[in-house]
């Protein structure tokens, strides 16, 4: 019992993770139509300015960390604003297919610059927030960095869909996702829109690395690849494009892949991952939470 | 008189065989590159048909090119053996019945990602392939007979510039012949409009089935090639970043089009021999290259008219 609720927490801390960088491409998706294949990088470049921003704070600190977190996740926003403008905005209006080549590229771009700039070694990641192991008499243990990636995953979701639901630009960001030309008609600056879209998202992402070092700390130019594709699978799992589902979906992927590993499969957990996306798609074709949409002729 | 493209198809082989015939006075450099072209092609070629004719979208090609690497450097190293006596001693037979059977084997799970491409299409089809090459990927990296993550290792040099060229020389044939014949036509119907095609008639899942098969099929013959050429092989090198590698030559070259597919194959093999003289700045041009190229040319090189544009 007590070895099923550890697994589960450790599930579900791994699961909020892949769900902060999901809610990045589901919600690019949602705008544009396109994977940002970029975006798993922009998670690295994350971890990699709360590495150098670390540097000038204290550590193990609440007040550093939080200056940390955010610090990397205005950066973050920054280059998603940056690359949407160089790469993609050329592309608007081409066909997907064209946007997600340029993504590829892009990413293999900031996996070779950050090999470049950041060198190609492993670093560790120092400690932000003070470490706490909360033992039970159970033998369960829960680590104050799992309990710090529910916090800053649920403070993060609540205020994307404060930003989605009650704000303006939500408002002018689900009507471009519903009919970009139509939103435009009635005065919404796509641009600006999608701008701020990839602001947000590619923040959220940041926040994903810095979280995911703190639990893993050991960091490289190429860390983005396998988490950036398993946060996928987690965006296509709940229906892409859905936020509920980006969030719901990574949980599902962090408890299956930690379970296979308790199992003792950990060697497979990375194939574990797109199994279960594929059997998902064959039964589910839109993902878990996603709408059937009818097709036009 | 046999038809033109068999002509075609004859008289590349002979320059193919003439010129490979020489080939122990080249460069091994050069002879190196012109491999490495040589099983592009084949790899390009194969993936247009799922990708460009046939209006699918497949990231895991190298999964495949892996399937067939493996199974045929199994039967040459630890079956040859057994084999090599059955077949009359003779090397070559061998290669090509490993050949054959890692095609095979490749074909299998060709077919067992084109079922799912029955219901899926545009990026969730994309995942889908891109998560059978991991599967396939994480699985060789588990069986330890076959080296595990460490690779296999002291495969026999039977690949040369004959098998590899000839290889591609039969892929373009194949492709090129299958598409524009009349039964062929259904590809393109499929890829210009589904559901149209499936109201005029055209059995769709066969057309997308028989694309995976077949691009499957010759993927898993390059790879033999390949892994009889590099003499070692790792599952690594048939993760995603290999699958992206093909299908940036398919894009660049233009979808649905043989002719610039082949040449975006040698133009991107020689390139990235070329930036190695920029050491580590190698891959950023290549990324930027790739970046600009779309912005500027998304139809891709060598493609000179416009596509149509689809009304919605």
């Amino acid at each position: 019992m007590t070895e099923l609720l550890q697994q589960l927490i450790n599930g579900l801390a791994l699961g909020a993770i892949y769900a902060l960088i999901a809610l990045g491409y589901t919600m690019v998706y949602g705008v544009l139509r396109f994977i940002n294949f970029a975006h798993s990088d922009i998670f690295m470049v994350g971890a990699f300015s709360g590495y150098y921003l670390a540097r000038a704070v204290p550590q193990a600190s609440v007040m550093a960390g939080v200056f940390v977190l955010l610090g990397s996740m205005a950066i973050c926003a920054l280059l998603g604003v940056i690359i949407e403008k160089l790469a993609y905005r050329p592309l608007r209006g081409r066909s997907t297919l064209t946007a997600l080549i340029t993504a590829i590229g892009v990413s293999l771009l900031l996996q070779n610059l950050g090999q470049r700039i950041f060198g190609a070694n492993p670093k560790s990641f120092p400690t932000l927030f003070p470490q706490h192991y909360f033992q039970f008499d159970s033998g369960l243990v829960i680590a104050s960095n799992q309990i710090l990636v529910f916090v800053v995953t649920l403070v993060l979701l609540f205020a994307l869909r404060h930003i989605v639901l009650n704000t303006r630009i939500g408002t002018a960001m689900r009507a471009l996702s519903f009919n970009p030309t139509a939103a435009s008609l009635v005065g919404v600056n796509n641009d600006r829109v999608i701008s701020f879209t990839f602001a947000l998202g590619s923040a959220l992402a940041a926040a994903g690395g810095i979280l995911y070092a703190s639990n893993y700390p050991s960091i490289d130019p190429l860390m983005g690849t396998l988490p950036g594709l398993k946060a996928f699978v987690a965006a296509v799992l709940g229906g892409i494009g859905n936020i509920a589902g980006a969030a719901v979906g990574g949980l599902v992927l962090g408890l299956v892949e930690t379970t296979v590993v308790a199992l003792g499969g950990s060697t497979y957990r990375d194939a574990v991952a797109f199994a279960v996306l594929i059997l998902i798609l064959l039964l589910r074709p839109n993902g878990l939470l996603g709408k059937r949409q009818a097709e036009k002729v | 008189m046999l038809p033109r493209s068999q002509l075609a198809l004859l008289g590349a082989l002979a320059g193919i065989a003439l010129v490979s015939f020489f080939s122990g006075s080249y460069d091994p450099y050069f002879l190196d590159v012109a491999v490495s072209c040589g099983i592009n092609i084949t790899l390009a070629v194969s993936l247009n048909l799922i990708n460009g004719y046939t209006g699918q979208f497949s990231l895991g090609h190298a999964g495949f090119m892996g399937v067939g690497a493996y199974v045929a450097a199994m039967l040459t190293t630890a079956a040859s053996a057994t084999l090599l006596p059955l077949l009359g001693g003779q090397q070559w037979l061998l290669f090509a019945v490993a050949l054959l059977a890692g095609g095979l084997g490749a074909a299998l799970a060709g077919f067992i990602v084109g079922v799912p491409s029955l219901r899926l299409k545009g990026d969730y089809l994309a995942i889908v392939t891109l998560g059978f090459g991991e599967i396939i990927r994480v699985v060789l990296q588990n069986i330890d007979a076959v080296g595990g993550p460490r690779g296999l290792i002291g495969i026999p040099a039977y690949a040369n510039l004959l098998w590899a060229f000839g290889l591609a020389a039969i892929a373009v044939y194949v492709v090129w012949t299958m598409v524009n014949s009349t039964y062929g036509r259904g590809f393109i119907a499929v890829a210009d409009d589904e559901i149209a095609a499936e109201a005029m008639g055209i059995n769709t899942t066969r057309y997308k089935i028989t694309a995976f098969l077949v691009g499957a099929f010759f993927a898993g013959l390059a790879g033999g090639v390949y892994a009889h050429f590099k003499q070692y092989i790792a599952p690594q090198g048939f993760g995603f970043d290999r699958s992206i590698e093909i299908v940036v030559m398919v894009i660049l070259g233009g979808m649905g089009n043989t002719t610039g597919v082949i040449a975006a194959a040698i133009l991107l093999t020689v390139l990235g021999e070329w930036l190695r003289q920029f050491g580590d700045f190698r891959m950023i041009l290549y990324s930027l290259l790739i970046i600009v190229l779309m912005i500027l040319r998304p139809q891709g090189l060598f493609t000179w008219s416009l596509p149509r544009r689809k009304a919605s």
